[in-house]
């Protein structure tokens, strides 16, 4: 084989530096310092999968309850399963499948007598669909102006990573085609969809992974738009809209974990990637541009590569088998692994040499992909390898001779020393081997985990879309034109359309995103209704003064917005300023169950008709004026108010109080001249 | 055939699809009032309704659209689907045991075709080897097609069949032998085996599974690994049920054939024994008898086949004040055998005495069973059965109900003297009535309770 390299190898190498000029000649710029351009010259394209949960009392095909949640030790009973692939039509296993059996994981649940039965289990077939979740996931998918089915049927998806104990997921579709309307451009629905959630993950080791089935079941929509997004700010903004969307219904649940993103991200040239569960919109943009420059340095990985090998095929990783105790590590990480592991072996990774320490995310470099597939699917917990070219912590460098010399490897090439139990270590040598090879072909088609810092871990391999069959064990279910009249007659309003009414309403701007978030649009309208209160005030009063309150205090289990509304009311129905309001809020989020009239007396509010407020102010005046050292009007007018003002709050509007302080004063200044 | 371009559809769901001249598998773009779809005409379901047409749309999920929304279709491709199964070759390793598995009609291995969202049963040893490749390291299989009914078609037909088929493997010098087979009345079929198959030299393992064979987490591999396990190395030489102990993935049991019942209607672990011990545990390397005395695995081919039935026999659910007429009409419609199964120690009321002896009197052998599934008939407690026991009702001992059904049945098939008959009925072939019920073989234990619970969490159940 003719092997071509570049001169650079020659000279003393660091890996770090190396790191830093991939970094650079793929030209990463942090997100805060990207601009439109960098994603147009990357070609960035993204697109979203919303899940949402939606507010129910059961799950959806049993009647557990919904919306419960256990600690991970408290459980009931514990079931073991294995997930083995079905073969696909023509007889061999999709990537993932073949990848999830490899793995030979056991999956454990953990079951809780409260919140999971036989269904969960797969212990029995499904009851008939939740009529209720089925009803919000159709209000939601109207919103989304999505052509409706006339007949859903229950589709079983395969995941095989134990997630569902059955093995699938049950999910319909209720429509297709739909739009939503962004601030500047309007982006494409594919589909939603109505599922049952899966279980939550404890933990994964080796070859056992653990989850609890507190919220198996639960109703969830996913509403899928397509790759219409071309930079991540977009991305967030279409994630905000569809969250308000569904949150617009008032029928959603919200809270940790409530609503979750996967995020579908490419390059020019790369591969729909998707980021999974990502718990929060703000973590968005972070993700999806650096996994847009991921692709884009494994673009440039395959150039370096093909460059190397310009014939392509044919290459090879070497293996040998250490025997630990011929030669003492100095490296601590390589002695614990001698320690600790049956199997250590050194590998050759020809012509690799400046790739494993390429860059591909902030602070990783391809080593790391190999790693993590260590992990996932050969089951080899991290720390599984060193190589020659880490980051941090590297290798002694007698060590790396020490490999070097026993792979007889060449200058042009790198190493990996690899560690793990006897049994998984032919499927640790193909992983590393297979994914080598992928690195010739670009990036490959993946599921990654999102990390808080805004890189990503790999996950599984990306599934076809073939993992689709009707699930034998529901009856289709019509959905007739009258129902679907019914119930687009109690649509709330789309959420553009909320936008322009706030704005109408010269409601601040900056409250927006906090009402639309917290669905608070329609407790406006009914305040407004019942009081006359202006929208503005409403507005100011919620985005404002309750925002800033929730951020400060934590309120009682008892509170909750409707109490707001009945606020607004008692004080409409006791003549009462609305602005009184502010200081009984933090009172009424603390002690929501005590009366309204009780709360007055704790903020100290006294009634007092006008004339017996302003009665005071010939007398305040006089004292003013001896002894104010620059007895403007303007000044006096400040003066006043300061004096009055605590007293007021409640009884008369400030603006009104300022006018009647400014008209006596005319007044009397005017008796005075006389 | 004309009409196969339209498999399933009916009514005024075929007529708008001829009327477009779309057809099952074409390729089609619905305008409706609900917007435009696209898609691949999926066949329906002949049970379904004729108002919705089925579409499979292009990211594999299915959907129906209402043929009253529709505006104008049309069809702008077409592929048909081709159901095939590679099968690769079953390899013969020359030290290991040669089993052959009989297909009676429950699906075993499926494959999937997502394409038109088909399950595909796998059945021949190739197909098998393609979906189970582990078997393959288990033993040497054979596979043979006996029927194709649903486990609720089963009957003495396809008893007897299956009967004789064994004893032709058996003298074919088989080590063991697999019935595929659907649970609902799997345990009816092992009874009739245990009666109609006597003194087997090798195992003869009925097995099946709860959850169909598509799902990744199928009970169908796993038991048919362990059923191939204790066909092929297994030294238990009786008609055992092999399915699984517990829910969870970890072991199957082996159950006699005649003291085993399906429990649950749809748990992986619904096979029991009642009144005793399953025969022993077993996984895909290796078996643990439970019980001591079992019938050993012979080298000889001296198996007894004695393929007998009469359809002249019955089983009667007693319940509080049955009217008499149920049995008169039974005894006049010529049936030679009935198994009451009653309350109780074993009891039916009062009113039923006269239909009793008169049944008695025309030659009707009656047999007493229990509702209560455990325990055993004891007629001599109270009067009511001491009455009975003079009208000529023979109890069957802790002979489960299913069990004295087919047994009957097949002893009717030997003679009509009632003597004969009764001596058939309760000399055990293998443990269908046992003569003592050790404590624990009968555990149904309530949950809420402590130690109990502690159990559950601890033990996988």
């Amino acid at each position: 084989m003719r092997v071509i390299y570049p001169q650079f190898m020659k000279k003393k190498f660091s890996a770090v530096k190396q790191y830093e000029k991939t970094r650079k000649a793929i030209g990463y710029v942090p997100r805060r310092k990207a601009t439109g351009k960098d994603y147009q010259r990357i070609g960035f394209l993204s697109g979203l999968e919303v899940h949402q949960q939606l507010k129910t009392g059961k799950k959806l095909f049993c009647s557990c309850p919904a919306g419960i949640y256990h600690d991970d030790d408290d459980f009931s009973a514990e079931v073991i399963r294995h997930m083995r692939p079905t073969l696909s039509e023509l007889g061999e296993y999709d990537g993932t499948a073949l990848m999830e059996f490899k793995t030979r994981k056991e999956i454990v649940y953990r079951i809780h007598n409260d919140t999971a039965c036989t269904y969960e289990i797969d212990d029995t077939p499904p009851f008939p669909i939740n009529r209720e979740a089925l009803e919000i996931a159709l209000e939601i998918s109207l919103l989304c102006k999505l052509n409706i089915v006339g007949e859903v049927h229950i589709t079983r998806k395969q995941y095989l990573d134990g997630s569902i104990p059955t093995g699938f997921q049950r999910t319909a579709i209720l429509g297709v085609e739909g739009e939503i309307r962004l601030k500047n451009k309007k982006v494409r629905l594919l589909q939603l969809s109505i599922e049952e959630d899966s279980c939550r993950e404890i933990s994964d080791v080796g070859h056992r992974r653990i989850f609890k089935t507190d919220r198996l079941g639960m109703p969830l929509i996913e509403t899928v738009t397509y790759p219409d997004m071309f930079t991540p700010d977009e991305l967030r903004e279409a994630a905000e809209y569809i969250r308000f969307l569904n949150r617009s219904t008032g029928r959603v649940r919200t809270g940790m974990g409530a609503a979750r993103e996967d995020v579908n991200v490419s390059c020019r040239g790369g591969s729909r990637v998707e980021i999974k569960g990502v718990a929060h919109n703000s973590w968005i943009p972070e993700l999806s541009h650096n996994e847009a420059f991921r692709q884009y340095a494994l673009l440039n990985i395959r150039s370096l590569l093909n460059e190397r090998f310009p014939e392509g095929k044919g290459w090879k990783p070497a293996v040998k088998e250490i025997s630990c105790h011929e030669y003492p590590f100095k490296t601590p990480l390589m002695a614990e692994a001698c320690e600790k592991f049956e199997k250590v072996l050194a590998v050759n990774l020809p012509g690799f040499h400046g790739i494993l320490s390429h860059f591909t995310q902030p602070g990783k470099g391809f080593a790391s992909e190999l790693s993590d597939r260590l992990k996932v699917i050969a089951c080899i917990e991290k720390p599984n390898m060193i190589c020659s070219e880490e980051l941090e912590n590297p290798m002694a460098a007698a060590d790396l001779e020490q490999v070097k010399r026993w792979l007889d490897a060449g200058e042009n090439d790198a190493q990996l020393v690899i560690w793990g139990p006897e049994d998984d270590i032919p499927t640790a040598l193909e992983t590393i081997e297979e994914r080598c090879l992928i690195a010739f072909e670009g990036v490959p088609r993946e599921t990654r985990k999102s990390m808080p810092d805004g890189t990503t871990l790999f996950e599984r391999v990306l599934p076809g879309p073939d993992r689709m069959y009707p699930d034998t064990d529901s009856p289709p279910i019509p959905l007739e034109d009258d129902y679907i009249e019914k119930l687009k007659q109690n649509l709330p309003p789309e959420v553009a359309d909320r936008y322009r009414q706030l704005m109408e309403w010269e409601v601040p701007g900056d409250t927006y995103f906090y009402l639309l978030r917290k669905n608070l649009v329609p407790l406006m309208e009914k305040i407004h209704r019942k009081t006359g209160i202006s929208y503005r005030f409403i507005g100011t009063f919620l985005g404002h003064t309750l925002k800033h309150l929730e951020g400060k205090i934590t309120s009682h289990p008892h509170f909750g917005y409707e109490k707001i509304y009945g606020l607004f009311r008692y004080l409409h129905e006791n003549g009462l300023d609305p602005a009184l309001a502010r200081p009984m809020l933090p009172e009424i989020m603390k002690h929501p169950d005590m009366q309204f009239g009780s709360v007055l007396t704790t903020i100290r509010f006294k009634k007092k008709e006008e004339e017996e407020l302003l009665a005071p102010i010939g007398f305040l005046y006089e004292k003013f004026k001896d002894t104010a050292r620059n007895p403007t009007r303007e000044n006096a007018i400040h003066w006043l108010m300061g004096q009055i003002q605590k007293q007021a709050v409640g009884n008369i509007p400030l603006a009104v109080l300022r006018s009647e302080i400014e008209e006596r004063l005319k007044k009397m200044e005017a008796s005075g001249e006389k | 055939m004309a009409d196969d371009i339209f498999q399933g559809y009916k009514g005024r769901a075929l007529e708008v699809l001829k009327k477009y001249q779309v057809r099952v598998w074409g390729q089609a773009v619905i305008q409706s009032t609900r917007g435009e779809f696209r898609g691949t005409v999926l066949p329906r379901s002949e049970n379904d309704d004729d108002k919705h047409i089925v579409l499979k749309i292009n990211t594999g999920y299915n959907i129906g659209i209402d043929i009253f929304t529709i505006r104008h279709m049309e069809e702008v491709g077409y592929q048909k689907a081709h159901y095939k199964i590679p099968e690769k070759e079953f390899p013969c390793t020359p030290d290991l045991p040669s089993v052959k598995l009989f297909g009676t009609g429950g699906t075993i291995a499926s494959r999937l075709d997502y394409r038109t969202g088909a399950v595909i049963p796998a059945f021949s040893p190739g197909e098998l080897y393609g979906a189970v490749p582990e078997l393959a390291d288990i033993c040497n299989l054979s596979t043979e097609k006996l029927f194709a009914v649903f486990s609720e078609n089963m009957g003495p037909e396809q008893y007897l069949d299956l009967a004789r088929a064994i004893g032709k493997e058996i003298e074919n010098g088989i080590d063991g032998i697999i019935i595929g087979h659907g649970t609902d009345t799997l345990h009816h079929t092992a009874a009739a085996l245990s009666f109609m198959v006597q003194n087997p030299p090798v195992p003869i393992i009925l097995v099946g599974s709860q959850r169909s064979s598509d799902r990744p987490s199928s009970d169908s591999t796993l038991n048919l690994l362990h059923a191939a396990y204790a066909a092929g190395h297994g030294d238990i030489a009786e008609v055992l049920v092999c399915m699984f102990g517990p829910t969870s993935d970890e072991y199957g049991f082996l159950h006699r054939g005649t003291r085993v019942r399906k429990m649950h209607s749809s748990y992986r672990s619904t096979f029991r024994t009642i009144g005793d011990t399953p025969v022993a545990t077993v996984t895909r390397t290796s078996i643990k008898p439970i019980k001591s005395h079992y019938h050993i695995r012979r080298k000889d081919r001296d198996v007894t086949i004695m393929p007998y039935w009469d359809h002249r026999v019955t089983m009667v659910y007693y319940y509080p004040h049955m009217d008499p007429e149920m049995i008169d009409m039974l005894v006049d419609r010529g049936y030679k055998g009935i198994v009451i199964v009653g309350t109780g120690l074993g009891h039916v009321n009062r009113e039923l005495y006269p239909a009793l002896e008169r049944a008695t009197r025309k030659g009707v052998v009656l047999y007493m069973t229990l509702q209560t599934i455990w325990g055993y008939v004891h007629m001599y407690v109270y009067e009511t059965g001491r009455d009975m026991l003079a009208k000529g009702v023979i109890p069957a001992g802790n002979m489960l109900p299913e069990v004295a059904f087919i047994k009957l049945g097949w002893a009717l098939g030997q003679t009509d003297d009632p003597e004969k008959i009764r001596e058939i009925m309760l000399t055990p072939v293998n443990d269908e009535i046992t003569d003592r019920e050790p404590y624990n073989g009968y555990l149904v234990y309530q949950g809420g309770v402590p130690e109990v619970e502690e159990f559950i969490r601890r033990v996988h159940k």
